[in-house]
């Protein structure tokens, strides 16, 4: 096989990106093992449980790019404790120790705390690039110790995250040599921010590409940052409230116009409507725009805003917008790949402003539809069938090409049946209060082969589905069920007889452990190949088998 | 298309919003005993025959649902909190006048309304107002002070503006007001 020298190899490899790829690729031959070995720069932890930081760094000492992933999706919804796991130091700890050269962080679901940050901060040189999606466990005196002591640093996207602001003054921690910043993200934090030192760090970044501030930014400090920075690319606005017959609108006017990289457009965390026009002159070049979270504009001004954006991929809009203004997306955005449509009374979904039909007119209109998030009260079948139709063309072919769907409300093992059935394609599924019997869960556990990630909630799939197949769970990231009708003892079986698995049970009642009876319904189970064994930072409440 | 022959469409429908119709009554009574870890069996009752004396729990008992991400929850609830239940209430004064009165401006849509209510306060009519000329011929002029403690006229600037930096207002006698309506 080694025709080549391992440099020539190395160079090849180094176009082999796909993480599946360069698994393959260490599979062929061990000196083939071991050339990808040292050169594998990136990798990915789909969960952060499956594999310890030690082993980690053993099999890939090359690491520069590491991507974690910590608690199960279904944490998204406040189903997992708050202590539950998916604690970043460990990693940090080890990755320092070993001096990995780690130049860029990925990290969603993960508990991060001040400590890591700081110590991440100060352990390595080169690192460049932070990125925290729905994370917790960190003030902005964590973010502080990064702008102070990462001289590299490129990018710092915080998305979604609950962060404890101490009214810091962390963005003034950026020395003012600091010059890298490409993508700067800040839009979750609540408290306010150091106005000047904001101005002052912006326009010393040559290269900020991408810019989202938070809602304590007020409208005239958009305009000054846009003036130093109109080569920005992704704009994310603080609030938006303004008079539009003041000078500063007028100014903001002016620099938007100069502003024509803009392609994607977000924030809009308070805003007044009649400033929104202000914005129409860079309308025609985006190709994103997010209004998910401005709860203050009305259905004809979204509309009228969306006439602009003839361009547009992907849309993120409040349901606030209607079935007619949905008709006036299907008929400007001919582009759109994804929409997303979010209900603006989060407690009170089932009275969405928005139905199906609004749906089946984007599907009309869109044909490239291929991503989809929608809340509205009842969809029929007929409009499912020809939402499928207008999108992908056939049901058959358009289950076919499905790689993550997430089905709820009054379905019968029927359609488990169908998607086992056609949708090989399938990675990931989440179901909620549907199906009949242990039918249904088995459906889809032997026809999507492909099957990753499986989350149940609140339907009536019990021992006989879990234990048919234990080993099809080795071929998945994690299998998380709650409120099913599961019982401790089916549990304990799958455990033992398959070493390779990790089963956690969650028990958040007060009942102590002497009460294990195996007949229990589990309240909640989540599962996942590993092949570290037990971890050993469980709380109380985590059982493991 | 045997596909769709086969589909039994009642058998299927999806409903997406909130489970609350009868025939998930059963599952309903288990979802909201999530603490316990003891659970009844939940008897699979025929459609039909499902006790319908367990009322479908109100929506905030149902956990997790709808499937949205706790901070988007988080950021409209707060908006919503904000706009809704903090009220704003501010002191109104007129000249004349023995006592102050409070008003809360949030259940107010705008300005036509707002004045009205303060017509009807304190009894007395406020005339037109145009940008130019502000209530020109009017007995009565509304101004408010602004968070920077000026003294502005009411209506020039966008309603949720004037919301948010109204701290109170002063219902002015029109002799008075003369040359606050004028344009600068």
């Amino acid at each position: 096989m080694n025709y080549f020298p391992d440099e020539v190899l190395e160079h090849v490899f180094d176009f082999i990106t796909s993480h599946k790829d360069r698994n393959s690729v260490s599979l062929v031959c061990k000196s083939w093992y071991k050339i990808e070995k040292f050169s594998r720069q990136k990798v990915f932890i789909g969960n952060c449980y499956s594999i310890s930081p030690e082993r980690l760094i053993a099999r890939f000492p090359g690491l520069k790019s590491l991507t974690l992933k910590g608690k199960p999706h279904f944490a998204d919804f406040n189903l997992v404790p708050d202590d539950w796991g998916g604690f970043l130091y460990p990693w940090i700890k080890a990755m320092a120790k070993s001096r990995i050269g780690l130049e860029e962080l990925r990290l969603k679901r993960m508990v991060v705390s001040d400590e890591s940050l700081e110590l991440l901060s100060k352990s390595f040189p080169n690192f460049r690039s932070l990125v925290l999606v729905s994370c917790e466990g960190f003030s902005t005196d964590g973010l502080a110790a990064i702008a102070a002591n990462c001289k590299l640093l490129r990018e710092l996207d915080l998305q979604e995250n609950e962060v404890e602001d101490h009214r810091g003054h962390w963005l003034s921690c950026f020395p003012e040599t600091s010059t890298s910043l490409v993508s700067l993200n800040f839009a979750c934090l609540k408290g306010e921010i150091n106005l000047a030192s904001l101005e002052r760090l912006v326009a010393r970044s040559p290269n900020l590409k991408s810019l989202r501030l938070n809602r304590a930014v007020p409208f005239d400090m958009l305009q000054k940052l846009l003036m130093r920075a109109p080569q920005l690319v992704d704009l994310g606005t603080g609030s938006y409230v303004h008079d539009p017959s003041s000078e500063a609108y007028n100014k903001l006017k002016a620099a938007i116009q100069s502003c024509n990289s803009i392609r994607s457009l977000s924030g809009f965390l308070e805003v007044a409507p009649r400033c929104m026009s202000a914005i129409y002159p860079i309308c025609k070049n985006l190709t994103f725009l997010n209004l998910s979270y401005a709860a203050g504009l009305q259905s004809n001004e979204l509309t009228n805003l969306i006439q602009h954006c003839r361009k547009l991929q992907r849309l993120w809009i409040l349901d606030c917008i209607g079935d007619k203004g949905l008709g006036v997306v299907a008929s400007t955005c001919k582009e759109l790949q994804e929409l997303r449509v979010f209900p603006s009374d989060p407690f009170d979904a089932g009275n969405a402003a928005v139905t199906e039909e609004g749906l089946v007119l984007v599907s009309a209109g869109c044909p490239k539809l291929n991503s989809l998030l929608y809340f509205c009260q009842q969809m029929t079948n007929a409009a499912l069938i020809t939402v499928a139709k207008n999108c992908f063309g056939a049901i058959v072919r358009s289950c076919k090409g499905l790689k993550r769907l997430s089905l709820s409300g009054l379905l019968t093992d029927q359609v488990f049946y169908y998607i086992g059935m056609y949708a090989k394609q399938l990675e990931m599924l989440s179901i909620a209060f549907a199906g009949d019997s242990d039918k249904g869960m088995l459906y889809v556990l032997n026809g999507c082969k492909k099957l990753r990630k499986l989350e149940i909630r609140d339907c009536p799939f019990g021992d006989a589905a879990l234990l048919e197949d234990m080993g099809k769970y080795e071929t998945m990231r994690s299998l998380w069920m709650s409120s099913c009708e599961v019982t401790l003892g089916a549990c304990k079986t799958l455990a033992k007889k398959m070493p390779n698995l990790n089963v956690e049970i969650i028990n958040e009642s007060e009942q102590v452990e002497f009460n294990l009876d195996d007949r229990l319904k589990v309240d909640k189970m989540y599962l996942y190949r590993t092949v570290v064994g037990h971890r050993k930072d469980a709380p109380e409440f985590v059982w493991l088998l | 298309m045997t596909f769709e022959k086969d589909l039994n469409i009642d058998v299927t429908e999806l409903r997406l919003g909130l489970p609350g119709t009868s025939e998930e009554s059963e599952r309903q009574a288990s979802t909201t005993l999530r603490i316990s870890n003891k659970r009844a069996l939940p008897s699979v009752a025929a459609e039909k025959q499902c006790d319908q004396e367990t009322a479908p729990p109100t929506k905030a008992q149902v956990v997790g649902w709808p499937p949205i991400r706790s901070y988007r929850k988080n950021s409209l609830q707060t908006k919503k909190t904000e706009v809704e239940t903090s009220g704003m209430y501010v002191k109104v004064s007129m000249d004349g006048a023995p006592y102050l009165r409070k008003v809360d401006l949030k259940i107010y849509k705008g300005y036509p309304e707002v004045l009205k209510a303060l017509e009807d306060m304190f009894k007395f009519k406020i005339g037109k107002y145009s940008e130019r000329e502000g209530y020109n011929g009017s007995e009565f002029v509304p101004t408010y002070e602004d968070k920077d403690g000026d003294w502005m006229l009411v209506g020039d600037v966008p309603w949720e503006m004037f919301v948010n930096s109204c701290k109170r207002l002063r219902i002015m006698k029109g002799s008075e007001a003369r040359g606050l309506g004028c344009v600068v």
